[in-house]
């Protein structure tokens, strides 16, 4: 700790002056950065992480401002003080202070080649010929492992996987050989086994370059995988900040600690093990398969079919959780829109038990039949915002399914959405309220009352909880494990993450193109996994433990193309 | 001092949510059940400019509607006398002959007189034969909306044999203000006839487009472009001769508009199509598919309502568009025809360069009435776009 810091902020304050009020994002806020040590800012949406980080590099947009504090870089430059957009905070950007991005889609410009935007940024900073820039980007581009980078400098952001975006925003932030590092979220929108290599990387280059590293995330496993320094910051303030053995073990703040326990608590289990029953399942899945057909042009070629799921079986029986894991493109969605009978299957069959005990062919109910099983058979949704019509109040919302099945109406549909609003945890007396009004975990309630408010026999969850935070999360599945046991549900719980299936779920099914690779008991499946693919998968989810790192010695799969 | 003291209030030691100085009260911020349209309804008057445009448009149809209250004289009352008679200014304090200046409007009588040399007849103001003017004065008999019959005025002449010109009279010697408050009429009304069925038409197969997609789609969207691609002024020209000369003038520009306005549904369909072709994507009408909802529910609850402020501020940039239209078309002469008042046809008795130089107002009068209605109904219209969404940003 003897160490200069080479980045320090003292005391930083950043307000919006918004119309009603002003909010103020960060307040006084300090930290260190310091030669070759990961600092990790972590905290959840809202709490001014990545305010914070943006104001490192004068980025900090109207109506906000620095309204106290200094940003001091070793050789005293206030970067606070500094006009935006002028000629000193440029020397600053990129070339002592380089910024990744969380969202590698958006950040990089569809109509350059990514060797062109990275020439770019490395031509702001040394003069180069053209020749000479082009060859310092594909040392850059080897720099963070991008396989022939004289090739790929030559290609457009959409030929680009999302995992190669994103090193290739890392080759970018490296061009002008900054100090320090700053890397917002930059593998939340990355799947796990991506997410490693992502992690993996910035760590290698931060050792050979001996870089100060600042990483914004939400995540606790990844803060004990990669941090040495740990600041939690809530509503603008750090409420505690120490090292990263500190912080997990002897952590002080109740925030903290809450933080933490939510995170350990998805490393268990939280259902009860279920019975072993004979009686039939109520869902059967046998050889289930999808392909999407090319769509033919009036002129020119048509485009080539995808097959995006082959052979997926599986039964789900009552009262049981099971999850379907996966990574993105994995076919897990095209699975549940299946089942729902959203998508048509291309072939297999899918078997629904009713509620009298008979067995229906899904893939051949008309559309009466199909209405009938979409009383039975509900979807909870990802993201709590686009789900909800914000046009409508709660009640509309939560009463529209009764209403058009003609269930229930005037007083009798208010007892009713009060009743599912209760059952939800959220107050009746929000009935009149509109969604814009409720937090992103109160939606996501208001959208499990909605697909409640039939009696529904099982539940699809897509998703359900990957939009949330943490500690929402976790509120939100023990509210789903106990409706479940209180009405009997089955759900069919997708999800990318699996210690959200490790929590809810009585088995899982791991697929993987578009096939399932292993299916069984969560236990057995996250402890023993047997398939060298779940296995990869599994060690690739970042430990909240710094003891204990997981990911970093974690079990590599390569796929047989 | 007083800013840590602000601060110190804040930061409380658990915290339920984000630090905030209120500088206001909001008024539905607190308020969480108060719905879209009032939503739209508290941004939009938030924006003085399109506020001011609302009061301007309503003002012009209060103006239409009463015209045969608010205008001194009739339309086509003609008096061969005051031929290009200039505008008189109002003056509102008389001086008695004995030094006292007291209230009453008058306007100054003209007398005529003639240049020695080019022989030009002129009037000039003679402030000898003050015409005294009054609030509520009898003039001459109408009937309001062609139903009452009545004779009061808001303003006029207390003699009404008497002249009194306030922006000017025309070759015939009409009075110009009186022309253009009935022109407000119809040149505020006529295009709404269009704009309706255009709307009608845009809404209906732009939804239809988007909501079934496919052959339907591809059909109408092909259809959309073979209109677009239709020059429409010729298709007026051609219109406006084969229209039977039987017909009175405002049925025969009636008509037109609505065949016209056949052809102009096309950018509001496209639009339409475009949001519904988004929204059919968007999880809450999967959500409400899932509910059970059929084709109309889902359409008519769950869609248009999300669009239906979008195509308000569309129909309302639309009127403009089809008043800027009537008026070009009556001054090239194809449009509406005189005996029927309109801007347009008043602007056609400006057409000459002469009449220009001897007469300014016949121009200049109705031209400006059109660009404030034109610039009403844009700045209106944005403002409505602008809070049309009203849970964006």
């Amino acid at each position: 700790m003897a160490t200069e810091p080479l980045l320090s902020v003292r005391d930083l304050s950043i307000d919006f002056a918004l119309r009603t009020h002003i909010l103020h994002a960060v307040r006084g806020v300090n930290f260190d950065l310091r030669h070759g040590q990961t600092m990790c800012l972590v905290g959840e949406s809202g709490s001014g992480k990545s305010v914070t980080a943006r104001a490192l590099l004068g980025l900090v947009d109207r109506p906000g401002r620095i309204s106290r504090g200094t940003i001091r870089l070793h050789d005293g430059i206030d970067i606070a003080r500094l006009r935006p957009g002028g000629r000193a905070i440029r020397r600053v950007r990129g070339r002592r202070i380089g910024l990744v991005f969380q969202e590698p889609m958006s950040s990089l410009s569809p109509v350059h080649t990514i060797g062109a935007q990275i020439a770019e940024a490395v031509r702001l900073h040394r003069r180069l010929d053209r020749r000479a820039a082009r060859a310092r980007v594909a040392e850059l581009l080897r720099a963070v492992e991008i396989a022939s980078p004289e090739e790929m400098l030559d290609r457009y952001t959409f030929e680009f996987s999302g995992g190669m975006r994103q090193r290739a925003m890392i080759a970018m932030a490296l061009a002008g050989e900054p100090e320090v590092l700053i890397a917002d979220e930059p593998t939340t929108a990355l799947d796990v086994t991506t997410q490693a290599e992502i992690l993996d990387l910035i760590k290698r280059l931060q050792i050979e370059r001996g870089m100060a590293v600042l990483l914004i995330t939400h995540d606790m496993g990844i803060v004990a995988e990669v941090a040495d320094q740990v600041a939690v910051m809530r509503f603008g303030r750090i409420v505690e900040q120490g090292s990263v053995e500190r912080i997990f073990y002897d952590a002080e703040h109740a925030y903290t600690r809450r933080l933490l326990g939510a995170t350990r608590k998805l490393e268990r289990t939280g259902v009860a093990p279920r019975k072993s029953e004979v009686s039939p399942p109520i869902l059967s899945v046998r050889g289930l398969g999808k392909v999407f057909e090319g769509r033919r042009r009036m002129f020119g070629r048509a485009t080539s079919p995808v097959r995006a799921v082959s052979d997926v079986s599986f039964d789900l029986f009552e009262g049981e959780s099971l999850g379907i894991v996966g990574e993105s493109g994995s076919g897990k969605t095209t699975v549940g829109r299946m089942v729902l009978r959203i998508i048509d299957p291309s072939e297999g069959s899918i078997r629904y038990r009713d509620r009298d005990g008979a067995s229906v062919d899904l893939c051949a109910l008309g559309r009466e039949g199909r209405r009938a099983y979409h009383r039975d058979v509900r979807l909870v949704f990802q993201d709590p915002f686009a789900s909800l019509n914000p046009r409508l109040n709660v009640k509309q919302i939560v009463g529209e399914p009764l209403l058009i099945a003609g269930i229930a109406n005037g007083r009798a549909l208010d007892r009713r959405v009060a009743e599912l609003l209760d059952m939800v945890g959220l107050d009746p007396l929000a009935m009149e309220r509109y969604p814009h009004a409720f937090s992103g975990g109160q939606r996501q309630r208001i959208g499990i009352a909605r697909a409640l408010a039939l009696d529904p026999r099982i539940i699809i969850a897509d998703e359900a909880t990957s939009a949330l935070d943490v500690s929402i999360r976790s509120q939100i599945l023990d509210l789903l494990i106990g409706l479940q046991a209180r009405l009997g549900l089955s759900f069919l719980f997708i999800a990318h993450d699996i210690s959200v299936v490790r929590y809810f779920c009585h088995r899982v099914a791991v697929m993987h193109r578009g096939r399932i690779v292993e299916i069984g008991d969560t236990a057995t499946i996250c402890s023993r996994p047997a398939e060298p693919y779940t296995k990869s998968l599994i060690s690739a989810v970042p430990n909240p433990d710094p003891r204990a790192k997981r990911m970093l010695n974690r079990h590599r799969f390569t796929a047989a193309a | 001092m007083s800013d840590s003291a602000l601060l110190a209030a804040v930061v409380a030691d658990d915290e339920e949510g984000p630090a905030l100085t209120v500088l206001r009260r909001s008024r539905h911020a607190a308020a969480a059940s108060i719905g879209p349209w009032r939503l739209i309804a508290s941004k939009l008057l938030r924006q003085r400019l399109a506020v001011a445009a609302g009061c301007v448009i309503l003002l012009l149809y209060a103006i239409g509607g009463l015209a045969e209250f608010l205008a001194p004289a009739l339309p086509d009352a003609a008096r061969p006398q005051y031929t290009y008679a200039p505008p008189q200014p109002l003056h509102l304090f008389r001086t008695a002959p004995n030094g006292t200046t007291q209230f009453g409007p008058y306007v100054e009588g003209y007398r005529i007189a003639v240049d020695p040399v080019a022989l030009r007849r002129s009037f000039v103001a003679d402030t000898s034969r003050p015409v005294q003017v009054a609030l509520f004065v009898r003039g001459p008999a109408y009937r309001l909306w062609g139903l009452i019959p009545m004779t009061t005025h808001l303003i006029g002449p207390v003699v009404s044999s008497q002249p009194m010109y306030l922006l000017g009279a025309d070759r015939l010697g009409r009075d110009v203000l009186s022309r253009l408050v009935y022109g407000t009429r119809v040149s505020m009304s006529i295009g709404l006839a269009g704009v309706t069925v255009s709307l009608v038409l845009g809404v209906v197969l732009g939804a239809v487009s988007g909501f079934y997609g496919g052959v339907v789609d591809t059909l109408i969207q092909r259809a959309i472009e073979v209109v677009s691609a239709m020059p429409t002024i010729p298709l007026w020209l051609g219109l406006a001769a084969a229209i039977p000369l039987t017909w009175s003038p405002l049925s025969v520009y009636f008509v037109i508009t609505l065949i016209v306005s056949l052809l102009g549904w096309t950018s509001l369909a496209r639009e339409v199509r475009g949001r519904f072709l988004a929204l059919r994507g968007e999880d809450f009408v999967t959500a409400a598919r899932l509910d059970g909802a059929g084709e109309g529910r889902l359409i008519f609850r769950h869609i248009l309502p999300s669009l239906t402020s979008h195509i308000l501020a569309v129909v309302t940039l639309a009127v403009p568009t089809m008043i800027v239209a009537e008026t070009s078309l009556s001054f090239l002469g194809i449009g509406l025809k005189p005996p029927v008042v309109s801007w347009g046809v008043m602007m056609q008795d400006a057409q000459n360069i002469r009449t220009i130089a001897t007469a300014p107002w016949l121009l200049i009068w109705p031209a400006l009435a059109v660009v404030l209605a034109v610039l009403a109904f844009n700045f209106f219209g944005d403002g409505l776009r602008d809070a049309a969404d009203p849970y964006g940003d």
